[in-house]
Formats: C-alpha cells, structure tokens, sequence
C-alpha cells in the first residue's frame, strides 16, 4: 500500500532519468546508508563487522568491478583475482614509497595499476569472444599469480613471502595494521564502496554504460552505429580492472591485514563470478546481493551447525548447500537476485489489489 | 528562387556514387561491377529476388564488407575501404533485415545509443555525472524524446526492446538509425513479416522522414507495391548484376525485370 508512484509527476527530464525515480525508493536508500554509517559501527561487535560487514563490501565492489566487464559489457573474465592482486601489491608499493601519503588515497590510486593491467590484458578482447575471451583471461589469472608469486620485489622481498600491512595513520588514528580499531576500517571501507557505487552508477547510466550494452547485446549493430569496439571494450576492462583492484587493496589492507598468493588465486575469480551471476547480471544492486548471499550463507550455515557436528562436516555440507542453493536459484530466477527483486517491486506496486 | 526550384537544385546533386562494384566470398561472385548512384534527397529502392546481392550491397556502402574491384563516392568522398564507424561518422545509418536491437535495454536507451557519436563529454565528467555530461544527457534526450514522438512509441519508452512485439521492434529500428540524423539512411526490408496496417504505418514514417527530415534514403524492399508508391528512382539487380535501373514506371515495363521475376521460357 504505502509502495506507489501514484501522484508524483514529473517536470523534467532530469527528474525521469534520476537512480531512484520513485521517492520510496529514494527514502528507503538514506534510510539504509543511515543506518549502515550511523548505527552499525555502534551497535554491532567485531565479529560482525570483521567477518560479516567488511568482508562483504569488499567483495561487493569487486562484484561490480566484475558485474562491469561481464555484466554489463559482455565480455566474460575469469581473472579478477589476478587485478585484485594487481591492486593489493600495487598498494603495498605505494604505501612503502610513501609512506606519509594518506592511505585512502593510497588504496584509490592503486586502482590504477590494475586498471593499467586489465587494459594489457583486454587488447586480445577485440578478437576472441565469449568462452575463448575466458581463456585468455584465465591466461591472465595464472600469469599474475605467478609474478606475485616469484617477483620479490612485489612483497618487499619479505621472508614469509606475504603482504605484510604497515600501520598508517590519518590524524593519529590507525587506518590499516595491528592497531586499527575494526570500526575505523569498517568506515573506510563502507566511504569508498558507497563512493565508488554511486560512480560506477553514473557510469553505466549514461554515455558509456549505454556503448557498453550495445557492445553487449549486438556487437555488429553497435559498430555500424558509430561505437568503437576496441575503446569500448577496452574502457570496459580498465574501469572494471580499477573496482577489482581498489576492492583487492582495500581486502589486504583493511580486512585480512596480511595477504599471500592464495588470496588472489582462480577460486576467488570464480567466486566473485558466482556473485556477479547469482546477483543479476547487468545490476549494480545485484552485485551488493550476490556477494551478501554468497559471502554469508556458509558463515549462516556453520553457525546453524557448529555446536553439534565437527568442523570438516560442517565445511562439507556448507559446500553442499551453497552449490543446490546456486543451482535452484539459477533455475527458478536465472536472471539473479536483482531481477527477482525487481518483479517483487512491480508486484508491490499493485498490492493488495491486483486488477 | 522558389522552393520547388531549390528541391530541384538539390535533386541533381550526386549523394553517394556507386562505380564499379565487385564483391566476391571464394568463389561466390556476390555483386558484379555494379555502379548506380544516389540523388540527394530522393527515395532509392533496391530490388531484386532473393540472393541478388542487394543486402550485399548495403553491407559495401556502409563500409562493413570490403569490395574487391570498384569505389564508392558519398559526399564528394571517395574510398575503396573504410571501417563501419567511419561511415557512421560521416553520415550513414542503417537498419538491418533481421532486427538488430540491444535486446537488453529499453527503448529509451536504444534510441539513445544512435546519438553516441554526437556525444563528446570525456570519461571524467561521465564519473560525476556533473556539468557538461548531464547537459548532455538532457539535450540528447530531449532530441530522442522528439523522434519517439514522432514515431508514436511514447508508451513503449522505458520498455526492455526484447519484449515488444515485431513491428515495434522495426519501427525502435528505425528510430535508432534516424537519432544519428543521417544523410544517407539505408533500410533493409523496413516491411518484410508485416501485416497491411504496420506497412501503411512504416511506409507512412518512411515518407515523413524524407519529407520532414530531408534524409535521402536507400531501400530494400520486397513489396512491389511499397516500392513503386514511395521511390523515385528503381534499381535492380539480379544474380549481382544490375538489370535495370530508373523510375518505377520504366522498371516495371522493363522485359529484362519481368524475366528476373517470373522465370523465362528455355
């Protein structure tokens, strides 16, 4: 009942072409960035914010990173981990270079680098397509891992062989290392993802998000239009590079606080594809769903378990219902949870009196 | 000067020139030295039965197939080789004979993508959505929101393309195609699957565009009716060889056409 447009007119074409045309929806999002700023840092404890909130929009960013290539301009990827690491090591470096630099924006220029080596990586897009695309970027995955892996240089020739996260501060108080308080970091993270959503959301909704799509949907009618394959496709690799690079610096250096090769290797390629998928291809709001569903359901699942099996049949069976539920999800709605709940609003829009 | 002698002048000027065209694939002789020409501001209908080339044809003028012998001149430019967007930019658009829409957007968006090369605010502004770029947005959409009045589909605005019905889907086609404000328009098969209402509604906007807009335009069309109401000018082509070439009364009476039709006698 209290869902409905009905009575707000609008004037202008600014007005039509606003995120949230409708004014609820408008509401329900400051209410939500509310309550996210203002009451989670307070109320919930460290559990919580380290393995829940952080966690979950990092990979979110990282979702949206992925959700830009794949999503939104077609062209499938499976090296995300690799650019998260690009983004990781390249933080490590900066924030050893300068060390006096601010660390934020340390983690958003870092971005860059792996924006720089998925423009590397994207050149061969223009040629191979769909599955073989995959390839080359698995092709990509490998490579990268190997060089985080080999070149010590990366890891400030470290003996452990990891990212080893030094404290940095902002007016006296630790943003990364040891001392950071998880309310700060948690903060920052929440800053910079809701920064570079609201970005990212100008981005697919104007020019460039519409070249995409076309690139997408019809790649012959788009280049008989006047769009430019190679720059779009290549726009599309650098921007997406640059989200799963800042979500990989921000992972290392404001949540697990020390990182080796593993935490960029093909599985969390493929998990963030997961995410991209279950969440809605092509929607920015999917991409916040599929990484809270997937991120969370394994976590939901032990402590529903925990105290009664051991913890290796506890792994095994969130393993278990984590894939029947990617499964059953991708049969019953196959276009994500954004598209479900997009039906869900056009359904509420009537309640109760469906004519 | 009055205004017919001015539509006069501007009849007699040569929009884009076709010399000599000859396209194969392997050992398929698509189109064989193939010349003709386009007046500006004319209806030119291509015709032919099926595999005659005239797709083909389009596909060369547009840029997206390469002939192998020939050249063609569009606005005192000529060129043997160019890339499709270059003929974008210049001035052509086109739509295609099996629809080809981004199925996942609307048609708002559709139409919005066919004034992608008037757009010129950089990545930077794009990011903030701020200034140049959303004074951009708004005069784009102001133009599109003038085209989709003009083709009746205000109701079908923010529909994803993918669920409407055929004939929409044509008519979002031609809105595409027509939001770059072209020059030379080239519809291949405007009418084809249509039943008599959707035709005398697409024939109707075909005409309008060329009165109103002035936009010349090059048409492919099975249906000899619609051909010989709405083009001035006829050319026909047949096995990729030009047979016949002039106004639709002349094409009609021509033996050679009725031959390419209806078969002869060995």
């Amino acid at each position: 009942m209290l869902y409905r447009e009905t009575g707000q007119f609008k004037t202008s074409y600014s007005a039509d072409q606003a995120v949230f045309p409708i004014r609820q929806d408008l509401v329900g999002i400051w209410l939500i960035l509310a309550f996210m700023f203002l009451v989670v840092p307070f109320t919930f404890n460290d559990f919580w914010l380290n393995s829940i909130m952080i966690p979950t929009l990092i990979f979110a960013l990282a979702a949206i990173g992925l959700n830009i290539l794949t999503g939104y301009a077609g062209q499938l990827s499976l090296g995300t981990g690799g650019f998260m690491g690009c983004g990781a090591y390249a933080c490590l470096k900066l924030t050893t270079f300068f060390p006096d630099l601010n660390i934020i924006i340390v983690i958003l220029m870092s971005g860059f680098f792996a924006a720089a080596v998925g423009f590397i990586f994207g050149l061969p897009s223009l040629r191979i397509k769909g599955f073989y695309l995959a390839v080359a970027t698995l092709a990509s995955q490998f490579f990268l891992e190997w060089a985080f892996g080999r070149i010590a240089w990366l890891y400030n020739y470290a003996d452990s062989g990891a990212i080893e996260v030094p404290t940095r501060r902002i007016f006296d108080i630790a943003i990364t290392g040891p001392h950071a308080s998880s309310m700060t970091r948690y903060l920052v993270v929440l800053s910079i993802v809701v920064v570079l959503t609201w970005v990212a959301s100008n981005l697919v909704r104007g020019r460039f998000g519409r070249s995409w799509m076309a690139v997408r949907d019809m790649d012959i009618a788009a280049e008989l239009i006047g769009i430019r394959l190679l720059s779009t496709k290549l726009t599309a690799f650098s921007i997406s590079s640059y989200y799963c690079g800042v979500a990989g610096a921000m992972m290392v250096f404001l949540w697990l606080g020390a990182a080796e090769v593993e935490s960029f290797d093909i599985n969390h390629s493929f998990l963030v594809l997961f995410m991209v998928i279950i969440g809605g291809l092509g929607s920015l709001l999917g991409a916040f769903l599929g990484a809270a569903f997937i991120w969370n359901l394994p976590i939901l699942l032990r402590s529903a378990f925990g105290q009664t099996i051991d913890a290796a049949s506890v792994e095994h069976i969130s393993f278990m219902v984590v894939g029947a539920l990617i499964i059953f999800f991708l049969i019953v709605e196959p276009h994500g949870f954004a598209r479900m709940w997009q039906i869900a609003k056009e359904k509420l829009r009537l309640w109760p009196f469906p004519y | 000067m009055s205004a017919l002698e001015t539509f006069v002048d501007a009849a007699d000027e040569t929009l884009l020139a076709v010399e000599g065209v000859t396209l194969s694939f392997g050992g398929v002789q698509a189109i064989k030295d193939v010349s003709f020409d386009i007046k500006k501001g004319e209806i030119r209908a291509i015709i032919g039965p099926n595999g005659a080339g005239k797709t083909s044809m389009l596909n060369v003028i547009n840029g997206f197939y390469h002939p192998q012998k020939g050249k063609i001149t569009f606005k005192g430019n000529t060129r043997t080789d160019m890339r499709p967007h270059v003929a974008a930019t210049q001035g052509i658009s086109r739509t295609f004979q099996n629809v080809a829409l981004f199925r996942g957007m609307s048609t708002l968006d559709n139409i919005m993508t066919g004034r992608t090369l008037k757009m010129t605010t950089n990545l930077f502004w794009h990011l903030f959505r701020f200034g140049p770029a959303e004074q951009e947005e708004l005069e784009h959409r102001e133009f599109v929101e003038r085209i989709i009045d003009f083709l009746e589909i205000q109701h079908i605005r923010k529909t994803p393309v993918g669920r409407l019905p055929y004939g929409l889907q044509k008519r979002v086609e031609l809105g595409r195609a027509l939001a770059a404000q072209p020059d030379l328009l080239l519809l291949d098969e405007p009418m084809a699957g249509m039943n008599l209402e959707e035709k005398e509604d697409m024939s109707r906007f075909v005409i309008d565009v060329n009165d109103q807009f002035g936009t010349t335009i090059a048409l492919i069309e099975h249906d000899m009716g619609v051909v010989m109401d709405l083009s001035n000018r006829v050319v026909v082509l047949d096995h990729g060889e030009k047979i016949a070439d002039g106004t639709p009364d002349e094409v009609k009476s021509n033996q050679d056409v009725i031959d390419a039709y209806l078969g002869v006698a060995h």
